[in-house]
């Protein structure tokens, strides 16, 4: 089987992942609950971890960064926990769900929204963002990486932006961490939004949020921390504001080791890697009649995404023929991003995408190029 | 019956900056462990740091230049 759909989730993982995880969970105690050694081993880890995050981000203070599930839940975090009835918010059309539906639902509860719209190629033009200040503005939210076509925003340039117009920047980084150098500081983000799960290589089910020094966000869940009990409030001091309950420490013990590889093995050579295998994919199959690919892909920076379709065809069944005849597993359909489909009008076909690794290899973009030729030539 | 000692006792708000101090005197050779808050104290973080009297003058000068947030230092018998 050859795995291409690792903007869903990674598959292959550093092995020390996998070894972590198993050892935390035949000798962790709950974190912070106790001061013997099977407490302080998760809660150390816990601490190391987010050492390695901070590293990672170029955050001053690791204990800025809570642990959540997964990028969504940091999402809703940021968007449920800071905004109110009257303010307003900027979005663009590159978001994911993750995104759309909390500010749908807080435009239910009073909060008014402007969505920055995206061309076919999924580029927003960023002349677009000073028409869009109100004096209610918030909040900016940016898909740093899009899931979808692999379009990658200007940090610098967003950063810049919200600062001049002192309105928050929350990013969400769940294609993009591990892949590309993020710089809280440089870059000038106020909230960053992160998943585990993908470019980070650990266990479903990890993830976290970095909130600046300053930023207090109203928790969506309260309950033990293992601190202040006879408090009837939830500690008021970032991470525990947002860790209630029993923290996910053996996922982190892999998100650890993943982290930690990523360091080791360098974002820029990760992000190398993967280019050149996007590329490679993407030259194979550009001239292949019928293919129609999506994305700009005139030489700026993007992530490692390649999406396409084949004609008209349902690319659902093009994914099927490729994952049962071939072995090669892609997504299909919509992708959780629907703005980003209206804009390449593919919401009745869904497309084909095809997300690349650090772990994939040349034979296998090869094998894929050859697929997806003799698929377009059966259906032409 | 166990006999109590004089001992330094850092309290914390967070579980993170506990173990940022636990790290933190590791490295400047400051030897002491992380037990849960004594009784007598009250502190946000369930853990503190403990280190025997004799480290009291390095870990006041260790204190004054490093950047370890902490909620208050105590002398107390343990």
């Amino acid at each position: 089987m050859i795995y291409f759909n690792c903007a869903a989730t990674s598959l292959q993982r550093p092995k020390e992942v996998i070894e972590q995880v198993v050892y935390a969970m035949q000798h962790m105690g709950n974190a912070a609950r106790g001061a013997d050694e099977t407490a302080l081993l998760p809660a150390r880890t816990l601490y190391m971890t987010r050492k390695k995050l901070a590293e990672l981000f170029r955050i001053n203070n690791p204990g800025r960064i809570a642990f959540t599930t997964n990028a969504t839940e940091s999402l809703n975090l940021a968007i449920k926990g800071l905004l109110k009835s009257g303010d307003h918010i900027i979005y663009t059309q590159l978001d994911h769900n993750s995104i759309l539906r909390p500010v749908y639902e807080m435009e239910q509860n009073g909060v008014t929204a402007t969505m920055i719209p995206c061309d076919y190629f999924g580029r927003i033009s960023y002349d677009q963002l000073e028409k869009a200040i109100e004096k209610q503005t918030k909040m900016m939210m940016i898909t740093h990486c899009s899931n979808v076509t692999g379009t990658l925003l200007d940090l610098e340039k967003i950063g810049a932006f919200c600062q001049k117009h002192k309105i928050l920047l929350v990013v969400d980084a769940a294609q993009s961490a591990g892949v590309f150098p993020i710089d809280v500081t440089k870059q000038k983000i106020d909230i960053l939004c992160f998943t585990g799960h993908k470019s980070l290589f650990g266990p479903q089910g990890t993830g976290g949020i970095y909130v600046r020094e300053g930023i207090l966000i109203k928790p969506l869940k309260t309950g033990g921390s293992g601190t202040q009990t006879f408090s009837k409030e939830q500690p008021g001091e970032m991470p525990d504001v947002l860790e209630s309950g029993t923290m996910n420490a053996h996922g982190i013990a892999g998100l650890l080791a993943g982290v930690t590889f990523v360091l080791e093995t360098g974002v820029s050579v990760i992000h190398e890697k993967e280019q050149e295998l996007m590329w490679l994919f993407f030259n194979g199959i550009k001239t292949i009649p019928n293919v129609i690919i999506y994305g700009d892909f005139s030489g700026v920076a993007r992530g490692s995404i390649v999406t396409f379709n084949i004609g008209d065809c349902d690319s659902k069944s093009i994914c099927d023929e490729l994952a049962t005849v071939y072995g090669i597993v892609t997504r299909g359909g919509g992708h959780c991003a629907p703005q980003m489909h209206m804009a390449m009008h593919t919401v009745e076909q869904g497309a084909v995408r095809f997300s690349f690794s650090f772990f994939n290899t040349i034979e296998e973009v090869e094998q894929a190029i050859q697929a997806v030729s003799k698929i377009a030539k059966d259906r032409e | 019956m166990r006999t109590k000692e004089w001992k330094l006792v850092i309290t914390f708000d967070t579980t993170t900056q506990a173990f940022a101090m636990e790290e933190a005197c590791e490295k400047h050779k400051l030897i002491g462990r992380l037990l849960p808050v004594p009784r007598e104290i009250t502190a946000g973080c369930g853990l503190c740091f403990c280190l025997s009297l004799d480290q009291e003058e390095e870990l006041n000068f260790f204190l004054e230049k490093a950047s370890c947030q902490f909620k208050q230092l105590y002398k107390m018998e343990l």
